[in-house]
């Protein structure tokens, strides 16, 4: 059977042009820049100078705070300075910038490619460990995992569910890994149940990805709980609330999280990252980046140091074309478009999209003809039109009276309009000033 | 026939008898002794409900202003210091001599001193554009050019010349309410004490980077030299992360800084022209 979510969704092309190219390992990069801030919550604090030697797989910033986690240097070599520099939006941020010289790993680190299926480790111990490591969800959000992993007191996880859906158009870094590393995947599976103590796992697949669903299917029966379930296509299914919806029928109540319908959710990309971590004893240094655009030479999916500069990436699939319009830093739906090409991958980097100039340009803004398409698309139920303009005209109380920081920004609303209304960067000011204005309130 | 006529006459003015004696009772009752002063002072008060005291309009600012014992906190930016001075002889308080303020936009990024790096064609508020991205231009201090602080401003003192894509404030109308300074992302708009016919010396940079980065992004970046510190007299510039601060209190307007700024930061507006300057041309 096909499970989707009921409520709303958009079907954009898909665009998938690097699916059918294999993960492809980037040379060592010779500069990285590795911000201290690459997940949701407070930035770590940098534990090494300029003037330091690392080793790939040190921890060089360390959890500051609940909501926080570690960050290992990608390469060895020379820190060269810890300073301001310019992220993905322009704006300066700490970061630690490393010469690279060679490729030393540290300690106690498995670098090997061989499969290690023994589980010795308590579920406890994995939780720690995945802090240790430094993982974050790895779908784009970048909400560190071992937070997710400790269920709070008077709750219970029942089941646990596997992102595997990449609704973004374009990207096709998880599909790439749940073709390549399926074996690892499983036991990177493993351990998350075993760490929030569950018996059943669901992995969610959308069906424009037959291939991955049959490998996963094949793999899934040699171990225990575990089971593919097939997606219709539907943006935006990965999201957390509309997975579950999907996948196991219960609706996560407004303001609530999925551990109050009893499930967890994870993505593809951080079960192998946690594989790494307890198997291999591997930190998250690096991730799978995928390069793509219409006019790119070789869309490609990279293996790419944590640090490494997006301009490193470009030049490794053929080069910027000369028809480009824009350049996104994430998938073309929810990514951010990057003014800069000297920006580091962080964690939450899933995706470099080169968009030809064309279909860079957005519509001209006309007035809302009240057609409600916007209502009709929006998963979450929220009449976009409505919050853009009571944000518009600063009515905040409609704003938070309208649920809008249900939203979580899938831009469904702005990618439907025909009037070409900038919805959805409306709606993004309006939620960040109600959660100005509650966290006011609270004081 | 009449007996009708009678008997109604009767009834309804009986009815109205009784009526007037139980609203004069109520009236009584619920009686709410205002302040008679807080009309008055009200109508000293400007009315324009800009919010730029922090209360929720005039009618509240006069509440407070009646209330407080001590009226010397309670600033109405609008009003003159002459109509400050009037509301304090009606309540018989002291009152504090207030400068008068003026905004200033501490931004010089003409399009021609700051090359366009990317275009941006997101939603046209000033706001969004700077939680999104350092902007158009490479300055992630510069003015966005938007337009929210005209939009906020309740006075028609602040304009967009579209020549210098830079609001520009019309000093005679700016009551210094405050409403763009809270507005602009960036805070580049600042409230400086007005002085004798518009003149105004200030830095108009508040890029906070080292000097080459600076100069890179903005030709008339200040790039934090520190030459109009040594020029000032008074001791009125300070330098601070990279960038010079005018005090604008202590600043005596001698016109010595504006020359020795190496990138022509420092304007000087409304002066007369420069005797040098004057006999060259």
């Amino acid at each position: 059977m096909i499970q989707t979510f009921p409520k709303g969704g958009i079907h954009p092309a898909e665009d998938k042009f690097s699916a059918g190219t294999p993960i492809r390992v980037l040379p060592l990069p010779k500069k990285v820049s590795i911000p201290v801030s690459q997940h949701l919550g407070a930035p770590s604090e940098p534990i090494v100078k300029k003037g330091d030697k690392v080793k790939t797989g040190q921890l060089i910033a360390k959890s500051k705070g609940f909501v926080s986690t570690n960050i290992h240097s990608s390469v060895t070599g020379t820190v060269t300075k810890v300073d301001k520099m310019p992220d993905s939006s322009g704006y300066k941020r700490l970061a630690i910038s490393i010469d690279a010289e060679e490729d030393q790993w540290e300690e106690g680190i498995d670098n090997s490619k061989t499969l290690n299926r023994n589980i010795s480790a308590t579920g406890e111990e994995i939780t720690g460990k995945i802090l240790d490591a430094g993982i974050v969800g790895l779908g784009g959000a970048t909400f560190p995992s071992h937070i997710k992993l400790s269920v709070p007191r008077g709750k219970k996880a029942e089941v646990l569910i596997i992102n595997g859906v990449e609704c973004e158009p374009c990207l096709t870094s998880d599909h790439r890994l749940m073709l390549e590393k399926g074996e690892e995947l499983m036991v990177g599976i493993q351990l998350l149940m075993k760490a929030l103590n569950v018996k059943r796992a669901l992995i969610g697949i959308e069906n424009n990805k037959p291939d991955a669903i049959r490998h996963l299917s094949s793999i899934a029966n040699e171990y225990e709980g575990t089971e593919v379930r097939t997606l219709q296509v539907k943006y935006p299914q990965g999201a957390e609330k509309q997975l579950i919806k999907a996948i196991i029928n219960r609706e996560v109540p407004s303001g609530k999280l999925p551990i109050d319908v009893g499930t967890v959710v994870h993505n593809i990309g951080t079960a192998f990252a946690v594989y790494e971590a307890i198997q291999k004893n591997k930190p998250l240094i690096e991730r799978v980046v995928t390069v793509t655009g219409k006019k790119i030479e070789s869309p490609s999916n990279f293996m790419v140091r944590i640090g490494t500069f997006v301009s490193d990436l470009v030049e490794a699939s053929g080069g910027l074309p000369d028809d480009t319009g824009k350049v996104i830093n994430g998938g073309p739906m929810m990514g951010k478009a990057l003014d800069n090409l000297d920006v580091p991958v962080t964690k939450g980097t899933s995706g470099i999209v080169i968009v030809p100039s064309a279909e860079a340009k957005r519509k001209p803004v006309l007035n809302c003809v009240r057609c409600a398409k916007c209502v009709g698309i929006c998963p979450m139920g929220l009449e976009p039109y409505l919050l853009q303009a009571a944000t518009e005209f600063k009515k905040w109380d409609l704003v938070e009276n309208e649920r809008s920081l249900d939203c979580m920004e899938c831009g469904s609303c702005s990618y439907i309009c025909p009037s070409g209304r900038p919805l959805l960067d409306y709606i993004r000011l309006g939620k960040s000033t109600v959660n100005k204005i509650i966290r006011s309130r609270k004081q | 026939m009449s007996d009708i006529v009678i008997n109604s006459i009767i009834t309804v003015s009986a009815m109205g008898t009784a009526a007037a004696v139980i609203l004069f009772l109520v009236a009584r009752k619920f009686n709410v002794v205002e302040d008679p002063r807080i009309d008055l002072v009200e109508e000293e008060l400007p009315a324009a409900n800009c919010g730029g005291c922090g209360l929720p309009g005039c009618r509240a600012f006069a509440e407070a202003l009646v209330r407080a014992d001590d009226i010397s906190d309670l600033k109405c930016p609008v009003s003159s210091s002459e109509d400050m001075a009037k509301i304090a002889v009606i309540l018989g308080k002291e009152i504090a001599e207030q400068d008068p303020l003026v905004a200033v936009v501490r931004c010089a990024g003409t399009p021609d001193k700051r090359s366009k790096t990317s275009i941006y064609d997101g939603a046209p508020s000033c706001t969004i554009e700077s939680s999104l991205y350092t902007g158009e231009s490479n300055c992630p201090y510069g003015c966005l050019g938007l337009g929210e602080c005209v939009e906020v401003c309740k006075f028609d003192a602040i304009f967009m010349n579209p020549e210098t894509m830079l609001p520009e404030v019309i000093d005679d109308r700016c009551t210094a309410c405050n409403a763009c300074v809270v507005a602009c992302p960036r805070d580049i708009i600042e409230l400086r004490k007005k002085n004798k016919k518009d003149r105004k010396i200030f830095v108009a940079c508040i890029n906070e980077e080292k000097g080459g980065v600076a100069r890179k992004s903005c030709k008339v970046a200040c790039i934090g030299c520190g030459k109009c510190l040594k020029a000032c007299k008074f001791e009125a510039i300070t330098l601070e992360n990279n960038l010079a601060y005018i005090d604008p209190v202590k600043c005596r307007l001698c016109r010595k800084c504006p020359p020795e700024c190496p990138t022509n930061a420092i304007p000087e507006i409304n002066f007369p022209e420069r005797k040098a300057a004057a006999e060259a041309s």
